[in-house]
């Protein structure tokens, strides 16, 4: 199974640092198996990632990587794809990450559209931290700085990608590994913005702050609570009840930033070359 | 572009700093706009698509300085500018820079502060802010122009030591030499010399993204996209790019960061002088203010009085050298800036009560004047 993808990961940084349990590494397969479903280039594919326990897989994936600063994966990322058009750009970010501290260059880069594909990993807490709430959490979720339960609401970040004007928007999870690799995979084929929200599983924090059992009963729980959403629409209203719809939730097609932007580039290729 | 070669024009300080950097090469620009700077942007974006670069404004400056690192480590080179307010958002950003060895320009056209401060207001309070703003130990390189043409000159002088050194240079105008209008002179291409960041000449799988192989301890790069397949991170690391927290590698990291620029001091220090040899006082000054000190040293010596500019072209790293010598031969020392004396007490400790050190500062947006420098001068002679 591994042999498949050993070309992608950097074996040499291996074992990695995440917890017994944890599914990051669940979701970080998905994405390298979309990359060679895609048939990318793996010398022209760049992958950023912020700061957080997701944000470590930079490390460990056998590319041009960027491990940046806390939040910012998607303003570096954006530097990368301008100024070389050309390459294939992944953007890896926690929730907090992404939508906390980070949630600004999302919304922008969003609605610029500009080509990139952002993995969000999903756990509903600030792992890395040691187990703080984030805007991610569930109301009524406990994090070592929501002791007596969340009182904040949790942002729907697929519905504000798509607000905010990403072209491709998905959700997928770490036990459905299957639908997961084929979300991303689609957005790759996506020229624009591609937003997919990966639920991850965190066993040691979320997990235990919440009694949510052993690592395989959150998996569980993902399985018995994500529902696809073309299963979804053929279902009564009383059976969607309750349910995390997974799936491809938005996919348009818009002018994308770096193609918008060569093209005033070639006008003055035109005026220089007729001059 | 269809100007003549060498023709004089009229220029405005941030205009010249624009097409200085494309001159040297720039071929990014991320910024999000802020007086006094705004006109470097309004440029900018007019002139990259041009020479086939690009331009984009981003969400924030945190976000512009994320995007130029990002831009730089494909081999393109990239800028921003800001002003006092946007240079504190970046500072983490520029911290990421230094650390992770990319060359980069960062201009601060500098105004009134703290906070929003006065826009429009002229000042010079951002130079401990540009030596210290970002957290931790490090090594930068800050220049600091007082002319129109200097606009342009030395930010082609800031894109090369950035890519010779491998860090982010901070150009430090100000507001009253941002927005001047001055008469200077284009290059013609070739005539200042721009160099090109050290290219690995390794194969892939005997690259090491941060072994030096010489002694001036920067290590040559690779491009993304070029199959090299490196690792580039804000955590201190060893020679390969990836993270360590052993005190046997981040101790050699941290050092070769600050010695690969003291290695250089002779190329990036640069002061000029005028009539210091024999003067018995000397006025130390930069950007604006050196030029109220000029005129001072000229009214001077026509009367006879032995006054001397030391103008500091470098801020950091200070050029405690050139401060000293002209120090042996003084009676007096007079820090001329618009602050509340940053560069004062560097130069006090630089000169270590040698000869008395005295300060002209103001900071309340106003610029200072010949005569209010003039008085202190026949205060001290
Ligand atoms: C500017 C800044 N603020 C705070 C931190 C501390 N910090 C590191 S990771 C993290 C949260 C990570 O949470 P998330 O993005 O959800 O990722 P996870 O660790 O759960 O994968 C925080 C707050 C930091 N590194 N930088
Ligand atoms: S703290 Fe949670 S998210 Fe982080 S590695 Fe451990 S299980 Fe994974």
């Amino acid at each position: 199974m591994f042999a498949e993808i050993e070309q992608y990961f950097r074996t040499n940084r291996l074992p990695h640092i995440w917890c017994p349990g944890c599914s990051n590494g669940i979701i970080v397969k998905s994405i390298v198996e979309a990359i060679q479903k895609a048939g990318l280039d793996q010398d022209k594919t760049v992958i950023v990632s912020g700061i957080g326990c997701s944000s470590r897989a930079t490390g460990y994936l056998n590319f041009d990587t960027l491990h940046t600063t806390h939040g910012r994966a998607i303003a570096f990322a954006t530097g990368v794809k301008v100024a070389n058009p050309e390459l294939n750009v992944f953007v890896i970010t926690g929730d907090g990450d992404c939508t906390s501290i980070g949630g600004n260059h999302f919304i922008h880069a969003a609605r610029r559209n500009i080509d990139l594909n952002v993995i969000l990993f999903n756990n509903n807490i600030y792992g890395m931290t040691g187990g703080q709430y984030s805007p991610m959490s569930p109301t009524g979720a406990k994090g070592t700085t929501a002791p007596y339960g969340n009182i904040e609401r949790p942002f729907d970040i697929c519905n504000l990608a798509i607000g905010a004007g990403a072209t491709y928007v998905a959700r997928g999870n770490s036990f459905h590994t299957h639908q997961l690799t084929d979300i991303i995979h689609a957005g790759i084929a996506n020229k624009g913005f591609s937003f997919v929200e990966a639920l991850a599983a965190c066993p040691i924090y979320y997990g235990r702050k919440n009694k949510q059992g052993s690592a395989a009963d959150m998996l569980k729980w993902q399985k018995d609570h994500c529902l696809s959403k073309e299963a979804a629409d053929r279902l009564p209203l009383e059976k969607k009840e309750g349910k995390i719809l997974t799936g491809v939730l938005h996919n348009v097609s818009a002018p994308e930033y770096t193609e918008q932007y060569d093209k005033i580039i070639s006008r003055f290729k035109e005026a220089n070359s007729n001059a | 572009m269809t100007t003549a070669p060498n023709k004089a024009r009229l220029m405005q300080g941030n205009q010249a700093c624009a097409e200085g950097a494309i001159y040297a090469g720039l071929r990014f620009y991320a910024g999000y706009p802020i007086t006094p700077s705004t006109e470097i942007a309004e440029v900018l974006a007019e002139r990259l698509p041009q020479v086939g670069g690009r331009f984009i404004q981003m969400e924030d400056e945190i976000a512009s300085m994320a995007a130029i690192i990002g831009a730089s480590l494909t081999g393109t080179k990239a800028m921003t500018a800001t002003s006092g307010p946007g240079f504190s958002l970046k500072q983490e950003n520029l911290g990421y820079g230094i650390l992770a060895e990319v060359p980069c320009v960062v201009v601060n056209v500098q105004r009134l502060g703290p906070s929003t401060g006065g826009p429009t207001a002229p000042a010079q309070g951002d130079v401990m802010q540009a030596r210290w703003g970002t957290h931790g130990d490090h090594p930068v390189i800050a220049l600091c122009p007082n002319s129109v043409q200097e606009c342009f000159d030395l930010t082609v002088t800031a894109f090369n030591l950035s890519e010779r050194f491998r860090i982010p240079v901070l150009f430090m105008l100000d507001e009253v030499i941002g927005h001047m209008r001055e008469r200077m002179a284009i290059p013609d291409p070739g005539e200042l010399e721009v160099s090109e960041r050290k290219r690995t000449a390794l194969p892939p799988d005997e690259y090491v993204a941060y072994a030096p192989v010489d002694d001036t301890l920067v290590p040559p790069m690779a491009n993304f996209g070029e199959g090299y397949r490196f690792h580039v991170t804000g955590l201190l690391h060893d020679e390969t790019g990836f993270p360590s927290n052993s005190s046997s590698v981040v101790g050699p990291h941290l050092d070769r960061l600050h010695r690969k620029v003291e290695r250089g001091l002779d190329e990036i220090v640069m002061v000029e002088e005028i009539e210091t040899d024999d003067a018995d006082v000397v006025i130390v000054a930069y950007g604006c203010v050196s030029r109220s000190a000029a005129h001072v040293v000229r009214e001077a010596r026509a009367q006879g009085l032995r006054v001397g500019l030391l103008r500091l072209i470098t801020l950091w790293p200070f050029p405690v050298d050139a401060v000293r010598r002209v120090a042996e031969g003084a009676r007096a020392i007079i820090v001329a800036e618009m602050n509340l004396g940053q560069v004062l007490d560097v130069v006090k400790s630089a000169v270590e009560g040698q000869v008395p050190v005295y300060g002209v500062c103001r900071a309340d947006g106003e610029m200072i004047a010949p005569d209010t420098i003039r008085e202190k001068v026949e205060e001290v002679l």
